[in-house]
């Protein structure tokens, strides 16, 4: 085995210690509330035979470690009980949701992605220049915005002042029908059926909560391009580039940015964290039907298992999200695995 | 005695030396001047009654009577805002106050006897930040009860992890240094050397990661607060507000959403910019 792939199953055997973690305690948020489970999970409506029921369904009425056990399999088996406020099992409405959600993640990504870059490398090469403040400012803006407000804002000024974005409900516009669904990302999908009709229309819609999640991102994305590039262009191999005759456009590209790629690539398992929370709010601004609105009207119906649910899969999500990370680290990085000799 | 003077001149001439250098640190103090006083005063202060609705009035646009205008119960928008400002800041303190304390305590035994604690709760830390944060916090507080006392449990445990880790890390490389054996060999007890000996060197890091936290947790609270958690309407909040203020931009009244959502801004704003002045306050780099 080489020591690239010993040090990839390596990290990937370091994930399972974590995923066991974040089931307990997701199995403690569950089961040791401080009232009565069984009642929680009946729902608001529920009376005393209800909650009797629900308590032997869940194996309320064990004790805890086998209902540690019982859980745990359940989930394995993709179950995560039953909703109360849409009835069906919560695996289902989540699955049937996450597309939704992951669109308007990734679209925020890429976007502030393709901004944030270039101008922390632009911001790193001109220091001290317009282009500096102005990354500075924005840096510093960025973290203190509340994206909800950010989304208040843009629907005034988008939707209400200048009418150039469509009514902030949801995907589609209702005058559409979604397109035939394969991935489940509309924008995929209605290119897959040839709509563009539909495709435009769908990302006139995604267009606005996009920018406000990507607003948000932006900010720790361009901060650590900045810093990661200027420690690069500080650094010897690259006065060693620069005095070898090498062009400008070589030492910038092919020395500095691969080398501060790889603080940059690190900070993205950060910024998943604050995107998948901030996700939340978004998608209740825009009325976006992802995973994030499902859990906050469970949240206001009481409806446990669904927010349960949520959380345990926002937290799978995001250590797949990390691992996968550290994976391409492992791929971009040339010296990793030799650090293992 | 004088030398104990001249430490303390010493850092108070290096504090308005950092103010002089740094205007924008000025400011941020004085913007924090402003909230604290709104935040003790805010109801003595305000010219209406943040509750008393007025149906004759609702939904007006600013004027000299109402500052930052009516929302649609007639309720004078700046009167809301201003005293919503000790709401927000007592949540926001009081889960950083929490966690910061929690945190010293875990990371001062993790760092300083190190071996099973130090893996066990390292573990702990590791999961807690291997949930999305503020999903965590959702899952606590729809575990524990939809309660303003539970949001500031839940931002707490959230932050539990970053000052245990920033102390933890202290703690360790001060263990066994020289001061640290000298009051151990003077007789004190192992507890007494790390919280009178060892953690006070760990302050001032801390202090910057309070104030930027500070900023973080009162997002945190007004997120929660926006999405239906915790504080209820009628209490004045500014995530609250944001929200309901939501349902009228589409038409046109941004006064109700637009002054809460500035303000919160500000008092984040406001906090890390702070955070940033502590920094350089206490960064041993730029003091020479």
């Amino acid at each position: 085995m080489s020591s690239q792939a010993k040090a990839i199953s390596l990290r990937i055997a370091q994930t399972i210690p974590v995923l066991l973690g974040v089931v307990i305690i997701s199995f403690v948020l569950t089961r040791a509330l401080p009232g009565d489970p069984a009642a929680y999970f009946a729902g608001v409506m529920a009376d005393a035979n209800s909650i009797e029921a629900t308590r032997e369904a869940l194996g309320l009425d064990k004790p805890m470690i086998q209902q540690f056990f019982l859980y745990v399999g359940d989930m394995l088996q993709g179950d995560l009980g039953r909703s109360i406020s849409t009835g069906r099992p919560v695996a289902t409405d989540l699955a049937e949701r996450l597309p939704a959600s992951l669109e308007l993640t990734l679209t925020a990504l890429v976007l502030s992605c393709l901004i944030a870059v270039p101008l922390g490398i632009w911001a790193a090469v001109r220091q001290g220049s317009w282009v500096d403040h102005l990354c500075r400012v924005l840096v510093t803006a960025g973290v203190s915005l509340p994206t909800f407000f950010t989304g208040v804002l843009l629907i005034y000024v988008f939707y209400y002042l200048l009418g150039w974005a469509p009514s902030p409900l949801g995907r589609l516009d209702f005058l559409y029908l979604s397109p035939p669904r394969v991935t489940g990302f509309y924008l995929i999908d209605s290119l897959l059926a040839r709509d563009m009709e539909v495709f435009f229309a769908s990302l006139r819609q995604l267009a606005l909560p996009g920018i406000t999640l990507g607003l948000f991102t932006l900010a720790p994305i361009a901060r650590m391009t900045r810093a990661a590039m200027l420690t690069a262009l500080s650094s010897d191999y690259l006065r060693t580039a620069r005095a070898a005759g090498l062009g400008p456009r070589k030492v910038l590209y092919g020395y500095a940015f691969r080398n501060a790629l790889l603080p940059v690539v690190t900070t993205l398992g950060m910024v998943f964290s604050f995107v998948l929370g901030a996700n939340v709010l978004v998608e209740k601004v825009f009325a976006w039907p992802g995973i994030g609105s499902y859990a906050v009207e469970a949240l206001v119906a009481s409806d446990y298992a669904a927010v349960q649910g949520f959380v345990l899969a926002m937290a799978l999500l995001f250590v797949f999200l990390n691992l996968l990370i550290d994976l391409s680290y492992a791929l971009i990085d040339p010296r990793i695995g030799f650090t293992e000799k | 005695m004088s030398q104990s003077i001249d430490i303390r001149t010493g850092g108070w001439s290096h504090f308005v030396y950092v103010l002089r250098d740094n205007p924008v640190t000025l400011v941020s103090f004085g913007l924090f001047a402003v909230f604290a006083i709104s935040a003790v005063f805010g109801p003595a202060l305000v010219p209406y009654d943040p509750l008393a609705t007025n149906a004759t009035s609702a939904l007006q646009p600013p004027s000299w009577d109402h500052w930052f205008g009516t929302d649609n119960l007639g309720r004078d928008v700046f009167s809301r805002v201003i005293v919503a400002t000790r709401l927000d800041l007592t949540i926001s303190i009081l889960a950083v106050a929490i966690s910061f304390f929690i945190g010293t305590v875990l990371g001062a035994i993790a760092g300083y006897w190190g071996g099973w604690w130090d893996i066990v709760l390292n573990r702990l830390f590791d999961t807690i930040m291997a949930f999305p944060l503020f999903v965590l916090a959702m899952g606590i507080v729809a575990a524990l009860g939809n309660s303003v006392e539970n949001i500031i449990y839940a931002t707490a445990i959230i932050n539990i992890p970053f000052y245990a880790r920033l102390v933890r890390a202290e703690v360790n490389v001060r263990r066994d240094a020289g001061f640290a054996r000298a009051a151990r060999l003077a007789g004190n007890s192992h507890p007494r050397v790390v919280a009178f000996h060892i953690i006070p060197n760990a302050l001032p890091p801390m202090m910057v990661q309070v104030s930027l936290n500070l900023g973080w947790a009162i997002l945190n609270a007004a997120g929660l607060s926006f999405i239906g958690l915790g504080v209820r309407p009628p209490t004045p909040e500014w995530g609250i507000m944001v929200a309901e203020g939501a349902n009228f931009i589409v038409s046109g009244q941004w006064w109700v959403a637009l002054f809460p959502g500035l303000w919160l801004m500000l008092a984040v704003f406001t906090f890390n910019l702070m955070g940033d002045g502590l920094r350089d306050l206490v960064d041993p780099r730029r003091r020479t």
